[in-house]
């Protein structure tokens, strides 16, 4: 009797002091049972009286302390009392409250639900986003009444899915089925399996519920669907991308100039180490401009690639043409060779390339459809590389006469085209290519010396089912091949998907041996 | 061994009876050095290695005959290259893959000898007990037969060539666009075989064989008689080819390799030469591939590599296309150089290869037979 008295009286002079969380309430915090406290904890959140958030915070740091029947918030500089406010001296003997894990959920929930009243939108937003998952029933009266206060539509949306997911199990089958409606609308895999219980009768009693959950699930399931295929055909054309960006310098010297460069994938791997010794010159000396490494490193990539090129053709390569399966195990050499540099210059190990900050995150399309920045960045790449070659090749002198040299070499000779010059230029422009792949290649993929064998077959691949000397069908192979490896990964994963798609080109060359793109004319024999 | 074109002019037509067509294939200094060569392995080897003790100066240590015995695995692969790249005019890059079906192939009876001898004390392959399986795949029955396995050795090589050959050359695939497929049929079979569900060890392979037909796989004498029986496979296959490249099949077989298109407007269907000489050249590396296998102890799907398959052709490259002795040598030499390397300079050894891929193709087109034979005419030329 006394108790209640006191707690009377202190409810009243709480109230006139400031309007705080029920005294009552914020004691059972001190309880010697868990579920007490929990409790107590969803009571002071669903009521969600100013003051709360700070008694509730105190608590899940571990500065709340008891001693009888006086509660003290410790805020790290000064003691408040928790019912009155007032600035005290902490008692001898107070004990903080014991926390467990389960305690600790229920604060962080309740805190995230009394944030939901903040100023400050911000704040707003993130504890939306918090109170997504694991969201409980007694969290509904609170979720309700942040919904009516709430403005913004985009916290608003959160909290309508917030609520339903509160209300899912609630007693009122008129709530439950609203609950399920305003679900419809959020497609995401774990709504999804909110869902899938209120489809069984030994779940859920209502009929409409179910019926209303069952039509949820397939419009879920639908656009599930959706953006899983999209998510498939986006990463095809990030795959394709790069197997296009390795594939275009391939495109040049195989497919125009009619070399086997099997050290194109060390090409590859010199323009990765261009990009980590840009990263580390810029390091060390501009360490306030990193993030513009990459963009630096694309010209520098480019001219080094191009100058091993033109030492590789003009001390190997043009020694060999016309013999094309010579070149191929000479250029095996310098492979070999490139490797060997790398690993004694770079050391074995692979080297660390980092994302400039403005690459990495992503933009968010649908739940289950992300597009990472630097794929997108890259498939933006590769088209800017594609349109560079296609210039050069068609709107330059340089490449009319690589044209005009793959056509007829005696007779472009007779015209006054340089052939062995233009040999030179139009294997070093393939070079460099290959290094502005290689830097790409630096922003997904490990940079070691070993990086361009895994790339070898797979260009090979894209230059002969795009047809050779055709750089449109490099392009198309390169995107089909990509988007069809990873459409087959998705049901048959990587392994499977790469030999059924080596298979498949085998299968295909049956048919169309000069690719999908031939050149015009009859070759009977070459 | 050099001079293989034969002293005996043999008629056209098959009346001449096989054994002397076969003792015509080479001839007399060749047969010398065949023996002498046998002689080597069968009798000098095994009593230098069993009856000499280790401290004496003429002991041939275990390393080095296994050394040999793999390089001699090496050489027969190499010549089966020969017979299709030099010979044939084609160029595989995926010959370590029957290499590698010839060495799984015998592996799986090596691992079925193994017993209950493996680290679970099973009587599945230890890696079979790792991922949990009950009992063996479909395709490892009849594994512990040894006659079952030898056959294997050779049908499993010799279908696979057979159709990815019959469909390669039926639509006229050749040159460098076959380089590159077979290239990437070894590339697709090595990432097959990385896979722990396909059933050959994935990763690891096979290894830690303990005996093969019942004798410990380590003994000395096992050792031995696999050493020997590696010899006389070489020798035979050198025999068999020699006789094989001097018959009108072999004859047709070079004809399509310098003008295929004429070989075909004369009425030769050049299909079935290829698919031939290819399915002959398989086998052959599937043999070696059972060789090696017990003599290494080890086979894993790394065998399949391109980089392996690229080496075989440099072999033959570095020995001497188009001549059988050739592809011995460079066996021999370019895998000693790396044996040596690999101990003492680990580092150069790669450089090293690299630069016998550009020299060879650069400056040595006939490869080191044909450096040979320009000194010796030279020097003929300078006595005359």
């Amino acid at each position: 009797m006394k108790k209640l008295l006191t707690t009377l009286l202190l409810l009243t002079g709480a109230l006139c002091a400031w309007a705080g969380p029920d005294p009552a309430l914020v004691r059972q915090l001190a309880a010697d049972d868990n579920s007490d406290k929990i409790a107590a904890i969803q009571q002071l959140a669903a009521a969600a009286e100013p003051g709360t958030a700070g008694i509730l915070q105190a608590m899940a740091d571990d500065s709340l302390y008891v001693l009888d029947d006086k509660l003290f918030v410790f805020d790290g500089e000064n003691t408040l009392d928790a019912f009155s406010g007032e600035t005290v001296e902490l008692p001898e003997g107070a004990d903080t409250i014991t926390v467990n894990n389960r305690l600790r959920g229920e604060l962080a929930n309740a805190l995230a639900a009394l944030k939901l009243f903040d100023e400050d939108r911000a704040v707003r937003l993130n504890a939306a986003r918090e109170l997504q998952s694991n969201v409980g029933a007694e969290l509904a009266p609170v979720l309700a009444k942040a919904k009516a206060s709430e403005s913004d539509p985009h916290i608003l949306e959160l909290l309508t899915t917030a609520y339903a997911k509160a209300t899912l199990q609630d007693a009122d089958p008129a709530v439950r089925l609203a609950a399920v409606a305003a679900l419809a609308e959020v497609q995401t895999p774990a709504v999804r399996s909110l869902l899938l219980p209120l489809t069984d009768p030994a779940n859920e009693a209502d009929k409409l519920v179910r019926e209303a959950a069952i039509q949820a699930l397939k419009t879920i399931e639908r656009s599930l669907a959706w953006g899983d295929t999209l998510a498939a055909v986006f990463s095809g054309l990030s795959l394709g991308s790069i197997l296009l960006l390795a594939a275009l310098g391939l495109a040049i010297t195989y497919g125009v100039m009619g070399i086997i460069n099997m050290a194109h994938g060390e090409l590859l791997m010199v323009g990765a180490y261009t990009a980590y010794v840009m990263q580390s010159l810029f390091r060390s000396h501009f360490p306030e401009l990193i993030d513009w490494y990459l963009p630096a490193a694309i010209p520098v990539a480019f001219f080094t690639a191009a100058a091993v090129g033109v030492l590789m053709e003009r001390t190997v390569i043009r020694w060999l043409y016309g013999r094309t399966l010579e070149t191929l195990l000479a250029t095996w050499g310098l492979s070999l060779i490139l490797i060997q540099a790398a690993r004694v210059i770079f050391g074995a190990q692979n080297v660390e390339v980092a994302n400039p900050s403005w690459m990495s995150g992503g933009v968010e399309l649908l739940p289950n459809l992300i597009l990472p920045w630097n794929r997108v960045i890259i498939i933006g790449f590769a088209l800017f590389v594609l349109f560079l070659v296609w210039v050069l090749m068609n709107k330059t002198r340089l490449g009319m006469f690589v044209r005009a040299v793959t056509q007829n070499r005696p007779m472009a000779g007779c015209v006054g085209v340089p052939t062995s010059r233009i040999d030179t230029m139009a294997f070093a422009l393939g070079a460099g290519i290959a290094g502005l792949g290689g830097v790409a290649l630096s922003q997904i993929s490990n940079v070691g010396p070993d990086m361009g064998q895994g790339y070898i077959v797979d260009s090979f691949m894209v230059v002969v089912v795009g047809g050779v000397g055709q750089l449109a069908g490099a392009v198309w192979a390169a995107l089909g091949l990509g988007i069809f490896s990873k459409l087959l990964e998705g049901w048959a994963g990587a392994v499977i998907a790469k030999i059924a798609i080596l298979v498949a080109i085998i299968i295909f060359i049956q048919k169309r041996p000069q690719g999908i793109f031939a050149l015009k004319g009859r070759f009977a024999d070459q | 061994m050099s001079a293989i074109t034969s002293a005996l002019p043999l008629p056209a037509s098959g009346r001449v009876p096989l054994t002397l067509r076969v003792f015509a294939a080479l001839d007399r200094k060749a047969w010398i050095a065949l023996g002498v060569f046998l002689a080597l392995a069968l009798v000098v080897v095994p009593v230098l290695h069993l009856a000499l003790p280790p401290e004496n100066a003429f002991h041939v240590s275990t390393y080095a005959i296994t050394l040999i015995g793999k390089i001699m695995c090496y050489a027969l692969v190499a010549v089966a290259m020969d017979l299709i790249w030099g010979y044939g005019g084609i160029l595989s890059l995926g010959h370590g893959l029957f290499f590698a079906l010839g060495g799984y192939a015998f592996g799986m009876y090596l691992m079925r000898q193994i017993g209950r001898d493996g680290s679970y004390g099973a009587d599945l392959p230890d890696f079979m007990v790792f991922l949990d399986w009950k009992e063996l795949p479909w395709f490892w029955l009849g594994s512990d037969s040894f006659g079952w396995a030898a056959f294997l050795v050779l049908a499993v090589p010799a279908i696979v060539a057979f159709v990815f050959g019959y469909f390669a050359f039926r639509s006229r695939i050749k040159g460098v666009y076959f380089s590159i497929i077979t290239q990437a049929l070894t590339y697709a079979a090595m990432l097959l075989f990385f896979r722990n569900e396909t059933g050959f060890g994935g990763n690891n392979g096979f290894t830690d064989f303990k005996r093969i037909l019942g004798y410990s796989i380590t003994a000395p004498e096992t050792r031995l008689v696999l050493f020997g029986l590696t010899a006389i496979a070489l020798a035979a296959t050198l025999v068999f080819s020699a006789w094989l490249v001097k018959s009108k099949f072999g004859r047709v077989l070079t004809a399509i390799r310098d003008a295929e298109s004429r070989v075909m407007f004369i009425g030769y269907n050049p299909l079935w030469y290829k698919l031939s000489i290819w399915v002959i050249s398989a086998v052959l590396c599937g043999i070696a591939g059972a060789l090696y296998v017990p003599q290494v102890g080890i086979i894993n799907p790394s065998e399949m590599s391109a980089a392996n398959s690229i080496e075989i052709a440099i072999w033959v490259a570095v020995g001497g296309r188009g001549t059988l002795i050739g592809p011995v040598i460079g066996a021999f030499t370019v895998n000693l150089a790396k044996s040596w390397f690999t101990v003492s300079f680990p580092e150069y050894w790669l450089f090293f290869l690299g630069l016998l891929f550009i020299v060879v193709t650069l400056l040595l087109p006939q490869g080191l037979v044909g450096l040979w034979k320009k000194i010796m005419s030279k020097k003929q030329g300078a006595q005359a």
